[in-house]
């Protein structure tokens, strides 16, 4: 770890005003501290926001839930509103990282996980998204846990959290403060495809900072569903992870969501396969014509052309799953 | 008269239970003094070639940094061969730490940066810069098995014509098997602290399963006395082999320490752990002929592993097919592949837990081929004798294995088919498989000693790597000393002791506890000398089989009321002492000596998403007697969870453009937890052995994984109908 | 310019001073910013019970009690836990009397070799205070962030049910 100048300021303002080029805000760590031991990252300032007035969890005007971005994960998954109204979140929540990690991060450093990519941490390895330019090691490489959607030739990383699939599936927002004020990120335009600048993994300016995430009104707490697979029975990252929201009406879908972790930069979404569902029954052979439109254009690299079947069928189950309630 | 209970086959809580739950156990990298030095190791980004250049400029600007080690500074080593050898060296030239400017693995430590603090170090190793000249590397086994040379292991000879039985066998099974890459990850990281003691002498906490190995690796090294080094490991957080041989922190903290004069700790990161010792990758390639009726006709075993450039590393993989079953036409080969790596280490039933993997998981295959029960194929090759030797077995209660492990199991209700049990998205699987592992014994030297306080401390350089030695010890002594187990204290873990063998192979208890039996006994007789000699003594005359020692009383067995303390023995004077050095007892080499298990698995496999659970686990073990029935519980238990990682999760992945293992740390290296494991019951049959040692106890630490990743394999066949001959069986393999 | 230089002028080696409470006991430091609190533990207040196994939240070796929630004391620096209650695997006995889980994990054999043991025994402890695990499938998972690579596992849940069962057993 290189060493660090370390300033915790007590309001919004100070925080933002002392943001700037080397600078790197922290809140839980878990994942800054990480990337810092392995020398991936090397701030010259870290500014602790861990003093900020931004725990609170509250409704918004229209029905929807404000979420702080200092609120813990731990506490996020068990609030009494987040379980009653938004029970996929909390599913989510809780089958990623391990109790202890929970604890300690935050709702708005759950959003800037970086990407479990073995080269992106290893920098004795190429990395575009580590060092811009260097090349992409993992595409020709070991690639099993990498991207099947939405990768570019320059970055084939994943997205590892399991929260922002579900906050990709709830539609929430992304509440930001900036030297420009406040502005507010429709969660499927927060996260980044790699393109050609895979060492940007969102879209907040320079001196940004999540304050909040703000869920709508709708929670489709009764038809939902969060499926992960992955190498072991806990605490492992996403082979692939699925988010199934559904509203029926009258025996048919009504409006259905479906978000697909552990396959794309971001947590991928597709229009067309939830509009295909709309007045379909909710059976089996709808949802297998879904996640087809879904993963049609798939592309598998050498190690992980099974993650295009294995999300074709986390689709269907977790759909199906859903239809009851999502507890398996 | 109250009987006293025999602290041997007892239950006994670990004796270092209470250290260790409230976290005063010592490891290698808390021991401290004022002024400690951190190390942290630099290493090579490439896998072969050599260094051109270390610039350690900036690295030694920075204020609290002392020293930027590296082959251009280091002080003077020893330039032959067998100064590196140590008590596990392989067949080679073995690996010397920053010796020169030679790369030979990626990841080879470099440099070595020492400063005030850990975090210093770490910070400072990444300023210095190392310039490369590369050379083409080979990493990949798969795509160099012709270029495999015979392995320098002595192998039993052929026996028959394996060849001719196979083409005459009414059936025959050929089958390849795959084993990836694995690394012991002991939670501990490897760490070494020097402390430079005011005469000069080193005292080292290492992590290590050989004290007196270090020490005199040490010493050979450096060219150092062994009476100024003495090597300490008090408690070792989990080895599995990987402590076997001395590991390059130890050599780098010692150089460090000589070269500044001071104490230096160095620890290796996580991602350290992946660069050096490991299990092998291997290719094995079996044939199983039997007849109509699944008799064994022949069979032939054939391993390819990988290892060094610089050692031919060998391990027992093959020589188990020769052994489990009766069959009188057997061939048996293994051969090597050398790359730029690390050379393999002995990992957890070294070469067993590979060679059953196969061997039993190809028994399946022939059970199926023969559309018999596997248990029923077994049975009907059940081999009474070792034919590899050509001698009959101390003991062997594998049949009563079979038979409670199946009956606790409920294993005859096992349809035959694949595919046959389901529960809801589940397909669920039974397996079997019998596992096997020598009963060694090696010299080992103990020491007992009495004092007035009546406390009888013995003592052995030999480790507890979580085995439970230290437990075992104290009752193996209180037993044969008629004590209660609090009123002897056992020491271990340090190379100024009696001298032990390197704790490996399952061997501790028969070869440290028969020393620490018979130093017992020798301190006994010495106390009952005294006694007799005594003027009026009541023992006059009488031998060491007519008195008994309890509850710190030496009495006569025809008259106990004919007694003495011990303590009134030894008076006030020095402790009464008693040191020996034990050997197998010549009547072992009749006989071949081996631990037996069969495991049975359920497991439930979610058909469309592949994901395998192992629900229920059957452990039979025979392994003699048992002396701590909770210990060895615990050991069996650790070993199925490593047959169940083995099976479902363990491989470290190598980038072979880069000659570089990828994945190293613990999210990406998967090893089981919690979650993973569900029911485990571990059975141990009777099984009496009057030859293998006094104690007529075998050693467990192996047994326990032997033949559980066939178990698991042979389920998820029994499952899904489908045969994934390449561990890990991730859930890919199964879509 | 060396790498000193430039980093003692923009106060990246600067020394911190802060008071916490381990295990009852207030403690005051000063540390550079780049101290993490399972380091400020080891390294300089001598408690190594907590442990480091991957320093990097990947084992769960170092697991301590802040504030009454367990967390990985190896993911977060010290400098931001002013004012914090740290308990550690040294503060669990009282005197020679064991906490319930130490004797727990004694009496069923939880541990071998023992080095993930401190940090088991303290996220089972913040498993309890959680109050949400019951059944042996959900303590299972509440534990799954705790490796333990002797395969201690059935007998850690073994003692962390007879420790859940006790609390239950006993009146309020």
């Amino acid at each position: 770890m290189s060493p660090f100048a370390y300033r915790k300021p007590a309001a919004l303002d100070e925080a933002l005003a002392l943001a700037g080029p080397g600078a790197r805000f922290i809140a839980g760590g878990t994942n800054l501290l990480d990337l810092m031991k392995q020398d991936v990252l090397r701030p010259k300032l870290l500014i602790d926001i861990t003093g900020l007035p931004l725990r609170g969890i509250a409704p918004t005007g229209d029905g929807g839930l404000l979420i702080g971005a200092l609120v813990s994960n731990a506490e996020l998954a068990r609030h009494p509103e987040v379980l009653r109204r938004y029970p996929l979140l909390s599913r989510a929540i809780l089958a990623g990282a391990s109790p202890q990690l929970r604890n300690m991060a935050s709702t708005g450093g759950n959003l800037l996980q970086r990407t479990r990519c073995y080269y992106f941490y290893d920098t004795a390895t190429p990395c575009n998204k580590r060092e811009p330019g260097s090349g992409c090691a993992a595409r020709d490489g070991l690639n099993r846990i990498h991207a099947i959607l939405g990768a570019s030739e320059h970055c084939v990383a994943t997205h590892p959290s399991d929260m922002c699939v579900a906050l990709a599936a709830l539609e929430a927002k992304v509440v930001v403060a900036g030297p420009e004020g406040e502005r507010r990120i429709p969660f499927a335009d927060f996260h980044r495809l790699p393109g050609d600048t895979p060492h940007q993994d969102n879209n907040l300016e320079d001196g940004e900072l999540i304050t909040a995430v703000e869920l709508p009104p709708t929670g489709f707490a009764s038809h939902c569903a969060y499926l992960k697979v992955r190498d072991r029975a806990s605490y492992a990252f996403a082979l692939v992870s699925v988010a199934a929201l559904l509203e029926l009406d009258g025996g048919l879908i009504r409006e259905a969501r479906i978000a697909v972790g552990g396959v794309a930069h971001k947590p991928w979404r597709d229009s067309e396969a939830e509009v295909a569902l709309i007045g379909q029954p909710p059976v089996e052979a709808s949802f297998h014509a879904a996640a087809d439109i879904l993963l049609r254009d798939a592309q598998p690299l050498a190690h992980n052309g099974f993650k295009i079947e294995l999300a074709r069928r986390c689709i269907v189950r977790a759909l199906s799953d859903a239809i009851g309630g999502g507890r398996p | 008269m109250t009987v006293v209970r025999s602290p041997l086959g007892q239950p006994l809580d670990r004796v270092d239970g209470v250290s260790k739950v409230t976290g005063q156990a010592r490891y290698a990298a808390e021991f401290t003094e004022p002024g400690l030095l951190h190390g942290c190791v630099l290493g090579s980004r490439i896998a072969r070639g050599r260094i051109l250049a270390i610039d350690a400029e900036d690295a030694m600007d920075v204020a609290g940094v002392h020293l930027v080690l590296s082959h251009r500074n280091r002080p003077r080593m020893a330039a032959d061969d067998e100064s590196y050898e140590d008590a596990d060296a392989a067949e080679g030239s073995p690996f010397r730490p920053l010796y020169d400017e030679r790369i030979l693995y990626s990841g080879q430590p470099v440099a070595l940066v020492v400063a005030d603090t850990p975090e210093l170090a770490r910070y400072a190793a990444s300023l210095v810069h190392v310039e490369y000249e590369e050379e083409a590397h080979e990493t990949d086994l798969c795509g160099l098995l012709e270029h495999a040379h015979a392995a320098p292991a002595k192998l039993p000879p052929a026996r028959g014509d394996a060849d001719a039985a196979l083409a005459g066998s009414a059936l025959c099974i050929e089958v390849e098997y795959l084993s990836p890459v694995e690394h012991h990850n002991p939670l501990e990281p490897h760490a070494s602290t020097v402390l430079v003691q005011p005469d000069g002498s080193l005292l080292i906490h290492d992590k290590t399963q050989g004290t007196q190995n270090s020490q005199s690796y040490i010493c050979q090294v450096f060219g150092l006395d062994p009476k100024r080094v003495r090597v300490c490991a008090a408690f070792v957080g989990g080895a599995f082999g990987s402590g076997l041989r001395p590991q390059y922190q130890l050599t780098l903290a010692v150089m460090a320490a000589l070269k500044l004069g001071r104490s230096v700790r160095v620890a290796l990161s996580r991602p350290q752990m992946f660069t050096f010792g490991y299990r092998p990758r291997t290719v094995q390639r079996l044939r199983l002929g039997a007849a109509a009726n699944g008799r064994l006709q022949g069979l032939s075993h054939l391993a390819i592993g990988q290892t060094s450039r610089f050692e031919d590393f060998t391990e027992h993989v093959v020589e188990w097919s020769g052994m489990l079953y009766q069959c009188d036409n057997v061939h048996l080969d293994y051969r090597l592949v050398p790359l730029d790596v690390h050379t393999p280490l002995d990992m957890r039933a070294p070469g067993a837990a590979l060679g059953l993997y196969a061997l039993e998981c190809a028994m399946d295959e022939l059970a199926c081929a023969v559309a018999i029960d596997p248990l029923q194929l077994r049975l009907l090759n059940y081999a009474d004798a070792n034919q590899n030797e050509g001698k009959p077995f101390s003991s062997k209660a594998l049949r009563d294995c079979y038979r409670q492990g199946a009956e606790r199991f409920g294993w005859s209700r096992r349809p035959l088919e694949p595919r046959s049990l389901r529960d809801g998205h589940e397909l669920i699987g039974w397996g079997m498989a019998g596992g096997v592992w020598e009963a060694l014994q090696m010299p080992a030297s103990a020491k007992a000693s009495l004092g007035g306080d009546g406390i009888l401390r013995v003592s052995s350089a030999t480790t507890d790597i979580g085995t439970g030695t230290y437990t075992a010890m104290t009752q193996v002594a209180a037993a044969e000393f008629g004590l209660p187990v609090e009123r002897v204290a056992f020491r271990l873990g340090d190379s100024s002791l009696p001298t032990a063998p390197l704790q490996g192979g399952s061997a501790t208890v028969s070869s440290v506890g028969t020393a620490v039996q018979q130093a017992c006994v020798a301190l006994k007789s010495k106390l009952f000398d005294i006694a007799r000699q005594r003027p009026g003594s009541a023992f006059a005359g009488l031998t060491l089989e007519q008195v008994c020692f309890a509850e710190g009383r030496l009495s006569r067995r025809d008259d106990p009321d004919q007694a003495i303390e011990l303590s009134d023995l030894i008076g006030s004077g020095a402790p009464l002492e008693a040191r020996v050095d034990a050997k197998p007892d010549p009547r072992r080499e009749a006989f071949s000596s081996a631990t037996h298990s069969a495991v049975f698995v359920e497991v439930r496999v979610d058909e469309a998403l592949g994901r395998v659970r192992v629900s229920r686990v059957v452990s039979a073990v025979a392994a003699g007697r048992v002396v701590n029935p909770k210990t060895t519980r615990s050991q069996i238990l650790g070993g199925v969870v490593w047959g169940i990682g083995m099976a479902l999760q363990e491989e470290t992945l190598i980038d072979h453009r880069l000659g570089r293992y990828m994945n190293h740390d613990l999210a990406e290296y998967h090893v089981p937890v919690h979650a993973d494991i569900g029911e485990i019951e571990v059975l141990f049959v009777e099984e009496e052995d009057l030859v293998v040692n006094a104690l007529g106890s075998k050693g467990v630490g192996e047994i326990g994984i032997v033949g559980v990743a066939a178990a698991v394999a042979n389920a998820v066949y029994h499952a899904t109908g489908r045969r994934v001959r390449e561990l890990p069986i991730t859930l890919d393999k199964l879509l | 310019m060396n790498a000193t230089a430039t980093d003692e002028d923009e106060g990246r080696f600067a020394a911190h001073a802060v008071t916490l409470t381990v295990n009852g006991q207030r403690r005051q430091v000063e540390i550079q910013p780049w101290v993490t609190l399972l380091d400020l533990l080891r390294e300089r207040l001598g408690l190594t019970g907590s442990k480091k196994g991957c320093d990097h939240g990947q084992c769960g070796a170092c697991t301590v009690l802040v504030n009454g929630h367990r967390i990985n004391a190896c993911l977060t620096l010290a400098v931001m836990h002013e004012g914090a209650e740290v308990i550690t695997v040294e503060g669990l006995a009282e005197g020679d009397a064991l906490h319930p889980l130490q004797a727990a994990f004694i009496e069923h054999d939880a541990f071998q070799c023992g080095y993930c043991t401190p940090g088991q025994i303290c996220s089972a402890l913040g498993l309890i205070v959680e109050g949400e695990a019951r059944s042996a499938d959900e303590i299972r998972e509440a534990m799954s962030g705790n490796l333990c690579r002797c395969g201690a596992y059935p007998n850690i849940l073994a003692a962390i049910e007879q420790v859940l069962a006790d609390d239950e057993r006993r009146p309020e």
